[in-house]
């Protein structure tokens, strides 16, 4: 009976994630074309409903509403399953964000690993997508989608360990805590390691094929990439799971250097508002350090950004980590956080 | 039946069907596809066991990066179907002989680890300890007590890196013109344009 009463909250945890999320994203959605409008000097999206505040929801009709056509040479299910396999594992890694103390639908003690491994996935959706269209475009997109995301993954996976070297633990909810300090924002490790802050940021813009780094849907040259056969509810799933991940990484951002939950200010009375309030605007304002990026950066050429990954931030990173470890090991902070 | 059983029999008959799918499915992607299916129903087994450092290392390691190669290989590669089932008997004897090898193997293991009474089976595996965490205890292990033989095999793998590098190495020809970013970033309007007055009629001289 208990058994049974626990899946059943963890169900409707889980569930009230999903629709707080999906919502969330709508909006999130809306302000990257406002963003995007408001730097060109337009006034994007400002029809359906007051300020076109119910845009997305009608391109979600639209995109549910319309026929979903499949090429008739497409591998069909490989095809249909790889929209599916990327929203699903956008959405998998939410289980253990912790949104405030002890929010987390999980609470693993492998949370950022759990966390890597799952985007470190997303890269499956892409390639059966474009391998499955049985097309040019999709395929180059998809290759090019593969490995731009296997290169800055790398990188991402260096800062994380720079930033667990301070904490002495793999778990979300320890992270935040190792921040929390008298000195408030200044606490957090985004000062102490300014340069592995940029490198992420920068590294998260292209794990999600966020422009200046959208080389997989360069419409140039690939047309739509590896989206150019889909359309409808698959081409809705492919967006919809895209933004999951942007999110996704907005959220680890605020989790690894912006101190997650915690107040900037840290004392009354800005310590009573809930730490969820703090937790979404952070990433409120990572998410529009995003837009402001896909506004005024033009898009890189391939081989500009593989050396970026492989020649300028794989460096950086590695040397950091020595640097860290050795400053660490040398005035004694290891495995300080976790006690 | 408690759950987690209910769960090791799910994750345990998904991956032996999966691995038997990556034998005998026609298409190589789809056999690649499988073949991760099966990585995940692995680190779910892991999982279940309490070890979920290594269940994450293994989607990380193996799901995120070797099948994602595994995969590019085989998108890429033209089979012939035709000629693949043609080889499929040639090569049958010597993958019966090689199965039935190693099956018996197994059988030696099993069946002596099985009828020893040195090896009770409730003990073979170590207690799970509670007080540290997985992360915590392979660090210990591998970092602490066995540094050693951990930064040979680090040495091994670098090895077999700068030998890799070394094979795909080709000497570049000459007078193949190379991209220097610092030189095309170091340009500026000084170095790179000239401001020309052009008169009506007579182009530009030279």
């Amino acid at each position: 009976m208990d058994t049974i009463l626990h899946v059943l909250l963890i169900l409707a945890q889980s569930l009230a994630l999903l629709v707080a999320l999906l919502v969330f994203i709508a909006y999130i959605l809306l302000a990257d074309r406002k963003v995007w409008a408001a730097v060109q000097l337009r006034r994007g999206p400002n029809v359906v409903g007051p300020f076109g505040l119910f845009q997305s929801f009608a391109d979600l009709l639209k995109f549910v509403l319309k026929e979903p056509v499949i090429p008739s040479s497409a591998n069909k299910g490989v095809f249909l399953l790889a929209p599916l396999i990327a929203c699903f594992l956008a959405l998998a890694a939410w289980a253990v964000i912790p949104l405030a103390d002890g929010w987390a639908i999980a609470d693993l003690n492998v949370g950022i690993l759990y966390v890597f491994a799952i985007s470190s996935l997303g890269v499956y959706g892409v390639i059966m997508g474009g391998w499955a269209s049985n097309s040019k475009y999709p395929f180059l997109g998809a290759l090019r989608s593969a490995a731009q995301m296997v290169s800055y993954e790398v990188s991402i996976g260096f800062v994380i360990i720079t930033v667990l070297l301070i904490v002495g633990s793999l778990n979300l909810s320890d992270i935040v805590r190792a921040q929390d300090t008298a000195a408030g924002v200044f606490g957090w490790y985004w000062l102490p390691l300014f340069p592995m802050f940029v490198v992420f940021f920068i590294s998260a813009l292209a794990e999600t094929n966020r422009p200046p780094f959208d080389l997989p849907e360069a419409e140039s040259e690939l047309v739509a990439g590896f989206m150019t056969e889909y359309a409808s509810t698959p081409y809705l799933l492919f967006m919809l799971g895209e933004y999951v991940a942007i999110m996704t990484m907005c959220a680890l951002t605020t989790i690894l250097f912006l101190g997650g939950w915690l107040s900037p200010i840290p004392f009354p009375p800005f310590t009573w508002i809930p730490g969820v309030f703090w937790f979404v605007g952070k990433m409120c304002l990572v998410f529009f350090m995003f837009a402001m990026v896909k506004a005024f950066v033009p898009r890189y050429r391939y081989d500009q950004l593989m050396r970026l990954g492989w020649k300028v931030f794989l460096p950086i990173s590695l040397a950091m980590v020595v640097i860290v470890a050795a400053v660490l090991q040398i005035t004694g902070w290891a495995g300080q956080g976790a006690g | 039946m408690t759950l987690p059983a209910l769960f090791f029999y799910l994750f345990a008959s998904m991956t032996v069907a999966a691995g038997l799918m990556v034998i005998s499915s026609k298409n190589p992607v789809h056999s690649v596809l499988f073949l991760i299916l099966a990585f995940v129903n692995a680190a779910g087994l892991f999982v279940l066991m309490g070890a979920e450092f290594l269940a994450m290392i293994l989607v990380v390691v193996y799901v995120g990066a070797v099948a994602v190669l595994f995969m590019f290989v085989t998108m890429m590669l033209d089979v012939d179907f035709a000629e693949l089932r043609d080889g499929f008997l040639q090569y049958l004897p010597v993958g019966v002989l090689v199965g039935l090898i190693m099956l018996s193997e197994l059988v030696l293991v099993v069946g002596a680890w099985a009828t020893s009474g040195a090896l009770p089976k409730t003990e073979a595996r170590a207690p799970i300890p509670t007080d540290v965490t997985n992360a915590e205890a392979l660090g210990r292990v591998l970092y602490t007590d066995h540094i050693l033989l951990f930064q040979a095999a680090g040495l091994v793998l670098l090895v077999a890196m700068v030998g890799a590098i070394v094979l795909t190495l080709r000497e570049r020809r000459a007078g193949v013109k190379r991209q220097d970013i610092a030189t095309q970033v170091a340009r500026g309007p000084a170095t790179a344009i000239e401001v020309v007055k052009v008169r009506s009629g007579e182009g530009i001289p030279g």
